[in-house]
């Protein structure tokens, strides 16, 4: 029997207790005990981007890390970015845009979008490309994705 | 398959965490990066505690004191881009943390962990070799840490194997700061420039002196069982004077020192190919200054 721990992590900006086993990961607490399930597991390696949410300011892979390691920190995930009926920025241009297709990869892609914006306010398309390597998309061919970036990035 | 430990213990010192190593069948995880992916599809690191030490804060960071430098083994990758001894004292690690894995995983990785999983493609390997790097590693022993140094040279034994104990944590990683005029240079191949595992890496490093290379370092990654000196490539290159015919004849040293397998993502002809177009390269960005 794996032993329980019970973790106080802020998720979108609400305190959370949730009780975890050690080897659970991050996005399959936040799907699966949190019913947050804007990010998504896809590859489950870190190669695709998809689970990307932002713990402490920076963007992480959520499926390679451990829930026990949120305790007392923040994290930020795709449904924390809408505060009212408006979407946030990011959201607003990859609608703009058309930089969804099949929309699998979109939570990750705004995620890391929002934490490159957060580290470099106007990227070129060069640093937008670098910015979002980490994120794989398979339907739009990536020139929509960084028009929707800039786009962001002007608003 | 999914992995569940038994028990979990986050330490926030260095004593915490070598006397949970000690008690044994413990399982460290730092950035997780490679850890999640292992257990996931292997098993790896099947222990009963998973021991966290992210939490001791002690071990991020870089420092330099009385000529060397000195990385906490929490340091990660992403730190490496962004800090000023780095950038000033060997910013040959700045430009390889430039090329490893994406933003999320430097984020997450660090530099201890990449050289605990004992890759033979170990991007941060490369550069610390070149300068030279020893590794702390730190135990609890007779109700004490105890702590000693090994060369990373000396480090590893095979593919994902290192001389490290089971009771022991690798704690900092240091060298001195490389004598002026010196300079580093890391290349990797892979598919496409991010998130790529090299199929072949290349350090090289000494201090330029009358168009050639003093005191000269060589290393690969993922052409042998561990990332590996050259010492024969390096001995070739030792004050030799850099032009094309002298590079062919480093180069042909090179080949005749590694020894690459054929797997997933590359054959052995075509790493071969490979050491030797990217030596070449680095050799010619060096003689050109």
């Amino acid at each position: 029997m794996s032993q329980m721990v019970n973790i106080i992590v802020t998720v979108n900006g609400e305190k959370r207790h949730v009780s975890v086993t050690p080897g659970l990961s991050v996005l399959n607490m936040l799907r699966d005990n949190l019913d947050l399930t804007g990010a998504k597991l896809v590859c489950g390696e870190g190669e695709c981007g998809a689970c990307t949410v932002i713990v402490d300011g920076v963007s992480v892979n959520s499926c390679l890390m451990y829930a026990v390691e949120l305790d007392g920190r923040e994290v930020t995930t795709v449904e924390g970015l809408q505060s009212s009926e408006k979407l946030d920025p990011v959201q607003q241009a990859f609608v703009d845009k058309g930089a969804i297709q099949c929309g699998y990869c979109t939570p990750g892609m705004v995620m890391q979008t929002t934490h490159l914006l957060s580290k470099n306010g106007k990227p070129n398309d060069e640093e937008i490309r670098r910015g979002l390597e980490g994120n794989v998309c398979r339907c739009t061919g990536y020139t929509k994705i960084i028009e929707a970036v800039n786009q962001a990035a002007e608003g | 398959m999914m992995i569940e430990y038994e028990n979990y213990v986050a330490a926030t010192s260095v004593a915490e965490a070598t006397k949970t190593l000690a008690e044994g069948n413990a399982t460290v995880v730092a950035g997780g990066t490679d850890l999640m992916v292992q257990t996931a599809a292997s098993g790896r690191g099947a222990n009963t505690t998973l021991l966290n030490i992210r939490r001791i804060s002690d071990l991020r960071g870089v420092a330099l004191d009385g000529g060397r430098v000195t990385i906490g083994a929490l340091t990660t990758i992403t730190d490496l881009l962004t800090d000023g001894v780095v950038a000033d004292a060997a910013s040959i690690l700045a430009d390889t943390a430039n090329r490893f894995a994406s933003n999320q995983i430097r984020n997450m990785a660090t530099v201890g962990g990449n050289i605990c999983n004992a890759s033979p493609a170990g991007d941060m390997i490369i550069p610390l070799l070149v300068l030279d790097a020893d590794v702390e590693l730190s135990a609890w022993r007779d109700g004490a840490v105890t702590t000693r140094a090994v060369a990373l040279n000396e480090f590893f034994t095979g593919p994902g194997k290192c001389v490290k104990t089971e009771d022991e944590l690798l704690t900092s990683i240091s060298f001195n700061r490389p004598a002026e005029g010196f300079v580093g240079q890391f290349g990797k191949t892979g598919p496409r420039p991010a998130l790529e595992i090299s199929m072949v890496s290349v350090g090289v490093g000494g201090i330029v002196d009358n168009g050639g290379l003093t005191n000269a370092r060589v290393v690969y990654g993922a052409v042998a069982p561990t990332p590996i000196r050259a010492a024969k490539t390096e001995a070739a290159l030792e004050g030799l004077s850099l032009n094309e015919a002298s590079i062919q004849s480093v180069l042909d040293v090179a080949d005749s020192e590694v020894n690459p397998i054929s797997d997933v993502r590359a054959s052995d002809w075509y790493r071969r190919h490979l050491v030797r177009v990217m030596t070449q390269e680095v050799l010619q960005n060096v003689a050109n200054g």
